[in-house]
């Protein structure tokens, strides 16, 4: 049998889909094309009971397929406006997986500035809901550019995501509801679960090396035992994230859609 | 009871150093018939509270902010919204940085009145090192939890854009989310709304009736504004303007492109700035956005 090609972008559609493996009837939100198609095949393939809205107001059973809809119909089952979305952030049982801008060892996340607060050198966003969604939730990250500019030494410059530092917590908060996935980049599979809490690398892409990541990450990453490949996508998974995105919008989220096979020259180049 | 009034008669009733939430999310039902008239009046200093879009933008680029209170300023398929940018890479703007659901959380209490309400969003992070004026509080039962206590966020003026309402107050918003509105609503001393439509008085069927999310006790006034949310979208009715947001966008990087823009969008009339953007039967095709 001969193995099928897929994409970089493929590759991370269905490592980011094992990150809601298990996770039992949680509100699945995967914000952009990669963490939403990676979102959407655990729906259809591993995990069936997690929640999904179509994006904007609904509850859906069926993922909707990302771009233009053509005859698809949402398969509505229920109301999710932004207020009920609050509530359930706040309740708990939401796993997200976001795009922050930097990220630290700590796996506190931001979204707001670089630079200087009062006087940044780049405004982005604000912190829009990291804050409560990691104080309250799972959250997982997404890297499209790994990159020690986004993975930065020391912390990150405007705190807007909680993470395991812990000067941040003053006494009496609870800690205990915030919880770190794992971070999907595209070089490799990370999560936080080293000794207190450090950050491992526990896959590599196909023709990255250790030495790559650590080079382009801005602090020291541990290894899993029998650090291996990332799993490949299976023709199965294949099928059903073309169905996901019929348009194929995977393909303009990473700079030239990179294989999913590469060597290690081009991996570095 | 008739409280329609025009727009220029709602923003006459804002003063310098006033708070002013906006209704709507990002590039979403925003009240920018209103704005615009903010723009061409004298107003400055306000203190502007909103989930942010392009009005934070365009208030921002005309001096009209001393301070932001937000979770968020975007356009969405823009996500950075220029002129925010630049008020806040030049260090001038004053602002309180909040979570989204922090923000609600003030909204809501200034609804009931109260001082605060507590809550875990916003603990271990720099929302707490950069708004030196937010507290935590012990819960005063056996757990003894450390909690942020969100301060209400009082608004002096509300403005809110509604998809119909009449000259009693009423309002109807039919799009898929009603977003914050009604806590704006009840946070604000007086809240003015801009609708597409204004009838004398709604009489409705009980399906129709569940659209309606906050009373008319709450409306001081009522502003015939049809297309009154364009650039920004009113579901079902029309979708955002991506091409009047983009060449929007773009004039943030020409010397003198705010001023182009007020002499193009803000220094006209209404029927005007229809027209130059294409006239209202564009406008109200405009699709929506597909998520």
């Amino acid at each position: 049998m001969s193995k099928p090609e897929f994409s970089l972008a493929e590759l991370m559609i269905v490592a980011a889909s094992e990150a809601w493996r298990n996770n039992g009837e949680w509100l699945a939100s995967g914000l952009g094309i990669i963490p939403r198609l990676g979102a959407s095949l655990a729906k259809v393939s591993h995990s069936p009971e997690l929640l999904m809205t179509d994006s904007e107001a609904f509850l859906v059973e069926e993922p909707v397929p990302v771009g233009p809809r053509g005859d698809y119909q949402p398969k509505y089952a229920g109301y999710m406006p932004f207020e009920r979305i609050f509530d359930c952030v706040w309740h708990g049982r939401r796993h997200a997986m976001v795009g922050p801008t930097q990220i630290d060892r700590w796996a506190q996340s931001n979204l707001s500035v670089v630079g200087d607060y009062h006087k940044p050198k780049v405004a982005m966003l604000g912190v829009r809901g990291l804050p409560g969604n990691s104080i309250n939730h799972r959250n997982s990250f997404f890297v499209p550019n790994h990159n020690s500019r986004v993975f930065v030494a020391g912390e990150v410059d405007m705190v807007s995501g909680v993470g395991f530092k812990p000067e941040r917590w003053g006494p009496g908060m609870r800690r205990d509801l915030m919880s770190i996935g794992v971070a999907v980049t595209d070089l490799c599979v990370m999560d936080w679960n080293g000794p207190d809490n450090a950050p491992r690398v526990v896959s590599l892409h196909p023709g990255v090396d250790f030495d790559l990541v650590q080079e382009r990450t801005g602090f020291p990453l541990l290894k899993v035992e029998n650090l291996g490949e990332t799993p490949h996508p299976t023709a199965e998974q294949l099928a059903a994230i073309a169905r996901l995105d019929p348009h194929n919008l995977r393909s303009k989220q990473l700079k030239g859609n990179p294989a999913g096979v590469r060597s290690a020259e081009e991996v570095r180049a | 009871m008739n409280k329609l009034m025009t727009a220029a008669d709602a923003v006459g009733q804002l003063r310098d150093g006033m708070t002013v939430g906006f209704g709507g999310w990002g590039p979403r039902r925003k009240p920018m018939a209103i704005v615009r008239e903010i723009l061409r009046s004298d107003v400055k200093d306000l203190t502007v509270v909103a989930y942010g879009g392009p009005e934070v933008g365009m208030l921002c680029a005309a001096g009209k902010v001393k301070k932001l209170i937000f979770g968020f300023a975007t356009m969405d398929a823009i996500p950075l919204e220029p002129y925010f940018r630049k008020a806040r890479q030049a260090g001038t703007l004053d602002v309180m940085e909040l979570d989204e659901g922090l923000f609600q959380w003030g909204l809501k209490a200034a609804a009931m009145r109260l001082p605060f309400l507590p809550a875990r969003a916003g603990l271990a992070t720099d929302v707490l090192t950069h708004n030196s004026e937010l507290r935590t509080i012990a819960s005063p039962y056996a757990d003894g939890e450390v909690l942020l206590a969100m301060p209400a966020l009082n608004l002096d003026v509300a403005f809110i854009h509604v998809n119909r309402a009449d000259r009693l107050g009423n309002t109807l918003i039919t799009g898929n989310d009603v977003y914050f509105d009604q806590h704006f609503a009840r946070a604000a001393e007086h809240c003015y709304v801009s609708a597409e439509e204004v009838e004398d008085k709604l009489e409705l069927d009980a399906e129709t009736a569940r659209f309606s999310t906050f009373e008319r006790s709450l409306v001081t006034g009522v502003v015939h504004a049809p297309l009154g949310a364009h650039p920004t979208a009113c579901g079902p009715a029309y979708g955002w303007d991506m091409q009047h947001l983009k060449a929007y966008s773009d004039t943030a990087a020409q010397d003198d492109g705010w001023q182009q823009y007020l002499a193009t969008h803000v220094s006209c009339s209404d029927a005007e700035y229809l027209e130059r953007n294409g006239g209202a039967e564009r406008i109200s095709q405009l699709p929506m956005p597909i998520f």
